[in-house]
């Protein structure tokens, strides 16, 4: 029996039982039953990816072809930086860019053209990743290579820039440029959909007061939409994690740490070691490329948790409730 | 085709929270009656559990008796569904089904429940449904355009068209009017007036001129405070309500000094 | 008024010292100059170099910079000069932007159409070494995939986004669900070809690579997103039309069939149509789980199924014998695939444009 703080015991009244008809069950636990079924997709997702990676996390190093030689943490790690490196340089290329054009299509450009422009910046993310790849390898390498030579001999104090310059221009800084490109709009159309929610009264506000275009961005726009742009650059960045094919068609790659952005002696990334090794590959040395996958999900997981907890604690923050 | 409703001792819960308490009155048939009172005395809350809307949210139930002719709505074993089909209901905004025609949505109460019918019942239906509602001369030569390509008043009688093809007992209204301009209000005031000769209406209003122009019984509603449960506080003909209230607060929302 | 000094004469006090709407262009012109010159002068003693326009450019677009904040802020003051600076930056980014899509364009199509013929659409690469060959038997593996993978993911996909928004609203069942989904959509694709690869490996055997087993990858992919994008367009259907189908009577499954769904079909179609554009450009996933093959397989259950993805990446990584025919085969692959992505996006946004209908909002 609950207690009522006015008044005495309130007996607890349960709503009753209401006639459910054969149509609604049927329907509604078809419907709940899909949901389930994602949830049993992803825990098997999970399961058989621990179940295959496992064995190689175990088993004797020397066992394993793929490892030549070192610890399974030998091997993964440098994959890991490489991953790391190569996301952080595409973001820090492509995260002002894509701020700039979202500003650019929410408050600068006139008005008629600007929804077209957000179809086009939409257009980049629907290009699939290889053509991205193909691109990065036979147009994008060949061109920046002459830059490379350049900063080679002028620049090599600078430890990024130590060289000596790759002669395909197949380098890291390449791979993360494709990777820029390709995280772009989403980063772009995000943050779009962030700088057009501007609540209209606060951008009034400002404008009545005499600010210029800018700063009624730089005071208004920018601070309100704090956090849906940081979330949309998580949503880059666990993108620019997760690729493939652009790093495997572009990079040649060595497997070292280095952060030597410009020579041939390059990092590689999960995902394309994965790509690249995974055919040819039999036995444990399989079993070493899916724990190395795994890692990789773990990663990614990490980076959407952090975007998700951003966007929830800002969500009460935001003016636009 | 109209019946009289029997309303019981009623409690409406959302939760453990108190909507509205101990609500008893009767409404004779083929009457109008309307709900004042001011905002959040629950009057919408009420009209709704005459139908059984209210359980469209979740956690939201009743205690007590709501007799339809004798039937208790709430009776164990009762399919809200079926009450439905007896009890219409008219709402505030008009909302005709936008993927549908205006001949389609005065049929959705038949059409929705796999229901067959002739295409000559049909046609039958939707001229008299639409009669009924004041709207066939405007209408009778697009039938077919969609529902939501009228005016606001119009819509509202295509609501009502709809409500009363599935030929109900009551007709509940929720506010009908208030999303509306003064003509289509007069338009529809004049509507009810015609259609209390084959239904029992029940409407709920916050504008005291159309509930003393409309309607034959008046129920006025408060609420002690908020978060207190609101109450019945005086159910009497309309002309008495207004002219000569016995409830003191009753008089004094019905002159405007509160409300 | 035909004054020529920089600043316009004073006859309003609010159009008092505002640069005249030339200056910019002129700035821009002398930018361009100046950086030529920089670049002819200032040349290197090597006899090949030869300038390049980008380069000049890009030094122009800097001296603009410059002169333009210098400008401005003597006749301006700071903040106009600030704000013109912004305005420049902000442009720019954009112009960047649309550098690589206009490059992309470019060398897909003047690459891809040189092989885009009818050999190209009919063939496959059986017993095809250097020049010649096609790709119909990627485009039938990638058809056969992706609608396997669309059976599965779409009935799924739209019922759970039923469930989430119709049925489930504050059960605890759905806060799993919608964070599964969410922790989902950010599955790298290898990630999920290595699931499927795992999956069959068990059922099939070790080294596996089967048609099934790509469409399995696909749908991991797939499903999330349509959930979250049906999800999305339910949710728009107000709350008014289910409550009016329910006043008459109707139980809430026909009201979900016949009321909501109509009203949302458009969105709904839209969604699904962008997932199958995603995922039909998956090439890692299918690398894994359904192989690489040079015949035709119309069989989902037996043999690796070679998609059009995977076609390019192999043509690009594996030139052999003839590099030019190879890397041909690839443009056009690209080609083919951008056609058919490109198609499907416009496609989806037309029948949201023409068919959503009016809810009266």
């Amino acid at each position: 029996m609950a207690k009522d703080k006015d008044e005495g015991l309130i007996p607890e009244i349960r709503a009753p039982k209401t006639v459910e008809r054969p149509g609604d069950r049927i329907f509604s636990g078809s419907a709940r039953g899909a949901g389930v079924f994602i949830l049993v997709m992803l825990a098997g997702v999970s399961a058989f990816l621990i179940l295959e990676g496992y064995p190689a996390l175990v088993a004797d190093p020397a066992e394993i072809g793929l490892l030549d030689g070192d610890t399974f943490a030998q091997w993964v790690i440098p994959l890991v930086f490489g991953t790391l490196w190569a996301a952080l340089i595409a973001l820090i290329i492509a995260f002002p860019l894509a701020i700039g054009i979202a500003l650019f299509i929410s408050h600068y450009a006139p008005r008629r053209i600007a929804a077209p422009l957000g179809y086009i910046v939409d257009l980049l993310a629907a290009v699939p990743s290889v053509v991205y790849g193909l691109w990065g390898g036979t147009v994008l390498a060949p061109a920046l290579q002459p830059s490379y030579a350049w900063l080679a001999e002028n620049l090599s104090f600078i430890p990024f820039f130590a060289g000596p310059a790759s002669g395909t221009g197949r380098t890291i800084l390449t791979a993360a440029v494709v990777l820029a490109v390709m995280v772009l709009p989403i980063i772009t159309a995000v943050s779009r959909e962030v700088f057009l929610q501007t609540p209209v009264l606060y951008v009034e506000a400002s404008l009545a007061l005499g600010s210029t275009r800018w700063e009624m961005v730089r005071d208004v726009v920018l601070p309100v939409g704090r956090g849906g742009i940081i979330s949309a650059a998580m949503l880059g960045l666990g993108r620019a994690l997760g690729e493939t094919l652009a790093v495997a068609m572009v990079l040649s790659a060595t497997g070292v740490i280095t952060v030597n952005l410009i020579s041939s002696v390059n990092p590689s990334t999960i995902a394309a070691n994965v790509a690249l090794s995974f055919p040819e590959a039999y036995g444990l040395n399989v079993n070493a490329l899916i724990a190395s996958g795994l890692i990789l999900f773990a990663i990614t997981l990490v980076v959407n948790s952090i975007a998700r907890w951003i966007i929830e604690r800002r969500a009460e923050f935001s003016g636009a409730n | 085709m109209s019946m009289r409703i029997e309303i019981k001792d009623l409690n409406v819960y959302y939760g453990k929270f108190l909507a509205v308490e101990g609500v008893s009155m009767e409404i004779a048939p083929r009457s109008v009656t309307a709900f004042i009172g001011p905002s959040g005395c629950g009057k919408s809350t009420l009209i709704r559990t005459l139908n059984r809307m209210h359980e469209v949210i979740p956690g939201a139930y009743v205690d007590g008796e709501v007799l339809v002719d004798g039937n208790n709505l709430y009776a164990s074993g009762v399919d809200p569904v079926s009450v439905r089909r007896q009890i219409g209901m008219v709402f505030q905004r008009p909302n005709p089904f936008p993927t549908m025609s205006i001949r389609d949505n005065v049929l959705a109460g038949v059409k929705l429940n796999n229901r067959r019918i002739s295409k000559s019942d049909a046609d039958e239906l939707v001229e008299k449904s639409l009669r009924g509602a004041n709207l066939w001369e405007e209408v009778k030569d697009r039938l077919d355009k969609p529902g939501s390509g009228i005016s606001g008043g119009q819509q509202q009688r295509l609501c009502i068209a709809r409500t009363i093809a599935v030929e109900p007992e009551v007709i509940l209204m929720d506010e009908p009017c208030s999303a509306l301009d003064p003509i289509s209000t007069l338009a529809i005031e004049d509507l009810i007036e015609e259609l209390k000769s084959e239904y029992t209406i029940v409407i709920v209003t916050h504008n005291m001129q159309q509930a003393s122009r409309v309607s034959d019984m008046t129920a006025f509603f408060n609420i002690a405070g908020t978060g207190m449960p609101g109450k019945l506080i005086e159910y009497d003909t309309t002309e008495k309500m207004f002219s000569n209230p016995s409830v003191k607060a009753t008089e004094d929302y019905v002159s405007g000094k509160f409300g | 008024m035909t004054s020529h000094s920089m600043t316009s004469p004073a006859r309003n006090v609010f159009s008092a010292g505002r640069l005249q709407g030339y200056v910019p262009g002129l700035l821009l012109l002398t930018s361009l100059v100046l950086s030529w010159l920089l670049f002819t002068i200032f040349r290197p003693a090597d006899e090949e170099f030869q300038i390049n326009l980008i380069l000049v450019g890009l030094v122009a677009i800097i001296f603009f910079g410059i002169l333009l904040y210098a400008v401005s802020r003597k006749v301006e003051g700071q903040r106009r000069a600030t704000d013109r600076l912004a305005t420049l930056l902000v442009t720019i980014a954009f112009l960047a932007a649309l550098t690589p899509l206009i490059s992309l364009v470019i060398v897909v199509l003047t690459n891809g159409l040189v092989r885009f013929d009818g050999d190209f659409f009919t063939l496959s690469m059986r017993n095809v070494v250097g020049e010649g060959g096609g790709a119909a038997h990627a485009m039938i593996g990638t058809l056969l995939m992706t609608l396997a993978a669309s059976a599965v993911s779409v009935p799924v996909g739209l019922l759970t986004a039923i469930y989430i928004v119709e049925y489930g609203s504050g059960k605890r069942l759905t806060r799993y669900i919608t964070f599964f989904v969410d922790v989902m959509t950010g599955i790298p694709s290898i990630v999920a070809g290595l699931f499927a690869y795992s999956f069959f490996e068990i059922i099939l055997g070790p080294g596996t690579r089967v048609g099934i087993s790509g469409a399995a990858a696909l749908t991991v992919l797939m499903i999330p997103i349509v959930v979250r994008s049906s999800e999305e367009m339910l949710r728009i259907v107000p709350n008014e039309l289910r409550e009016a189908s329910f006043a008459l009577g109707v139980p809430k499954w026909l009201t979900i069939l016949k009321v909501v769904l109509p009203t949302s079909i458009a969105g709904i179609t839209t969604g699904i149509m962008l997932a199958i554009a995603r995922v039909m450009g998956e090439t890692a996933p299918l690398l894994i789980a359904a192989g690489f093959s040079n015949d035709f397989n119309f069989n989902l259950f037996q043999d690796r199924m070679q998609s059009l993805p995977n076609f390019v990446y192999y043509s690009y990584v594996a030139q052999g014998s003839n590099p030019d025919a190879a890397l041909n085969r690839a443009w056009a692959g690209a080609l083919a695939l951008i056609l058919i992505v490109m198609i499907l996006n416009l496609g989806a946004r037309l029948i949201t444009r023409f068919f959503a209908p009016k809810t009266g909002r």
